[in-house]
């Protein structure tokens, strides 16, 4: 595939703030975000549900209008050239939206026809996806009566009917078992290594580590930090994070840790104590026997190695899961 | 799972006549597909009409509900209305029933209105798909309603005018599409049920499809408030085209409510979806 110059994608200041409706107030879902993708690269919009990604991805393939900034897709403009995006651009949703009127096979062939196939061409095209993902058995049935991997790979096949320029997906395996969403990065991997330029959403952090070359941190709406995994963990998260639970106020020795070499922060918060360390080794044996010398126990405990999940800590003080 | 080694596809020609025309293969195709268990719904409820109204009753010696000997029989009164209403039963389904589920289930809308055309021109496509069907319902309609009638009960149907045949048919339908998607549009999809009842069911009985308009002379009221009835356009218009003989509007009010009724709602539609659709 030749990738004609510039970036595939690059917004500025990008903004949507849905407008208040009836006792809901103004929801301001994406912040000013700014992204710069790119041609052949594999990114990664990471971060909570409701965190602003899909309204983000809805921006870019056009079907959200953006309230502030401006978001360029292959250089051309989101509001303004939004036909000609959708002729360069694949989508694929977090939901089914496989057409059930239609069988597994007609689904690419009609989609191949609305981005301007002849109906032979799109019917050949639509068998050559279907061999290659290896979906030839499903051809005939209905997009609904297949398992939930095999729509997302039919999805993935729709939207790479066209050929098109970059590939976007939501949340792509999300409610698929481990061993469906395995299968699907390898799918995914294989399709950057030939060159496709992919931008995805997922709250899933082993996603983000395992496919994207970059990945944005997004939560409220804005990007907390981005770079490749390693930059990230090595700016924003190179600790190893220890979550002691205690069931009484923490013993006052804690404090001191602090200044350890070896330990950026101490945060305490009611009988829950979080320690960043570069040094983690012991630590958490530590942390129970301090409390036990004062006669506090411990209800819960965790220890977090360097990853996205520690990044976003870090980042936000707060559980990605919470 | 073997490597996915995509070819590119062959060089797509995309313009907004070819998307166009390949967004109405995609319905003719859907169609063809359903054809059976979608007319069959549409035909059931005018063929049992005219089966109960043209054959049952007249055999019982009840047949006399329009006009005494030498009067119209009722069936000749019936084939312009139950045409018209079928045309607009079918389109307002054919467009509802789809956006519903475009709507809400699994939001496949937003996947539909990738399809590299403008918002509202897939407005449009929506429109003349239903329409279509509506028309295409209503053609099945006139066998049915010709052919099903008591000995000395058949309708005496030829067409006078061609033009107005035509026009009143397919602005109709469009009418009744664009009407379609407006009320799909702006309604809540849980009040689906509702629009049935209280809209479409009401607009049948009282769209003129069991008596000409000009009957209505007794009921002054109902005469009135029957004129913000679309379906009364379309019945009039069916009845000056195919049954000149019985009594009914100047062209001049139905051909204008008809096509200026077309392009408004097909204006509101298209507002109303854009809006539902680009958030």
């Amino acid at each position: 595939m030749t990738a004609p110059p510039g970036a595939a994608v690059r917004t500025a200041g990008l903004q949507k703030t849905y407008p208040a409706s009836g006792p809901r107030p103004a929801v301001p879902a994406v912040q000013g975000i700014d992204l710069d993708v790119p041609r052949g690269e594999f990114f990664g919009l990471l971060g909570p549900n409701g965190a602003g990604k899909s309204t983000t991805i809805g921006m870019l393939t056009t079907l959200v209008v953006p309230t502030g900034g401006t978001a360029h897709v292959c250089g051309l403009d989101v509001v303004r050239d939004a036909v000609e995006i959708k002729r360069r651009i694949g989508v694929v949703s977090q939901n089914n939206t496989l057409d059930s009127d239609l069988t597994v096979a007609e689904n690419l062939e009609f989609r191949g026809r609305f981005f301007g196939l002849g109906a032979r061409e799109a019917r050949k095209r639509a068998d050559e996806l279907l061999e290659l993902f290896g979906l030839g058995d499903t051809r005939g049935g209905n997009p609904f009566e297949i398992s939930g991997g095999q729509a997302k790979r039919v999805m993935i096949c729709r939207a790479l009917v066209h050929g098109p320029e970059v590939l976007f997906l939501d949340e792509p395996t999300a409610g698929l078992d481990p061993q469906t969403r395995t299968n699907l990065w390898e799918v995914l991997r294989e399709l950057q290594a030939s060159g496709q330029t992919i931008l995805l959403t997922t709250h899933y952090m082993e996603e983000a580590e395992a496919l994207c070359d970059r990945v944005a941190v997004v939560d409220h709406g804005k990007i907390l930090a981005s770079g490749t995994v390693d930059q990230l963990k090595g700016t924003a998260g190179a600790d190893t994070v220890i979550t002691v639970a205690y069931d009484a106020p923490p013993p006052d020795r804690i404090h001191a840790l602090a200044d350890r070499t070896g330990i950026s922060k101490v945060e305490i918060n009611g009988g829950q104590v979080r320690v960043f360390a570069t040094e983690p080794d012991g630590l958490l044996g530590e942390l129970v026997a301090l409390g036990a010398a004062e006669g506090v126990g411990v209800t819960d405990a965790s220890q977090l190695r360097p990853s996205l999940e520690t990044v976003f800590l870090t980042l936000t003080g707060r559980d990605y899961r919470e | 799972m073997t490597a996915p080694v995509l070819a590119p596809p062959p060089p797509a020609r995309a313009t907004l006549p070819r998307t166009f025309a390949a967004m109405m293969a995609r319905e003719a195709r859907v169609m063809r597909k359903n054809f059976l268990s979608t007319f069959v719904r549409v035909l059931v409820q005018p063929v049992m009409f005219v089966f109960v109204f043209a054959y049952v009753l007249p055999k019982l010696g009840g047949g006399a509900m329009a006009g005494g000997p030498g009067g119209p029989t009722f069936s000749t009164i019936l084939v312009p209305g139950l045409v018209g209403s079928s045309i607009i039963m079918q389109a307002m389904m054919a467009v509802i029933f789809p956006l519903m589920m475009e709507l809400n289930w699994q939001k496949s809308i937003t996947d539909r209105a990738l399809a590299p055309v403008p918002i509202p021109l897939l407005a449009v496509q929506k429109i003349l798909a239903a329409a279509l069907q509506g028309l295409i319902g209503g053609l099945l309609v006139f066998p049915a309603v010709l052919f099903i009638h008591a000995d000395g009960q058949a309708p005496e149907v030829h067409v006078a005018n061609w033009p107005v045949l035509i026009v009143v048919m397919l602005a109709g339908s469009l009418l009744a599409a664009a009407g379609g998607l407006l009320l799909g549009t702006l309604l809540n999809p849980q009040k689906v049920q509702v629009l049935f009842a209280i809209v479409l069911l009401p607009m049948t009985m009282l769209g003129c499809v069991y008596y000409p308009w000009s009957a209505l002379e007794d009921i002054r009221w109902l005469q009135i408030v029957s004129l913000f009835n679309p379906l009364v356009y379309i019945s009039e218009g069916l009845r000056a085209a195919l049954t000149p003989d019985i009594p009914h509007m100047p062209a001049w009010a139905f051909l204008l409510a008809v096509l200026g009724g077309t392009v408004l709602l097909t204006w509101a539609a298209t507002r109303t979806f854009t809006k539902r659709v680009l958030t």
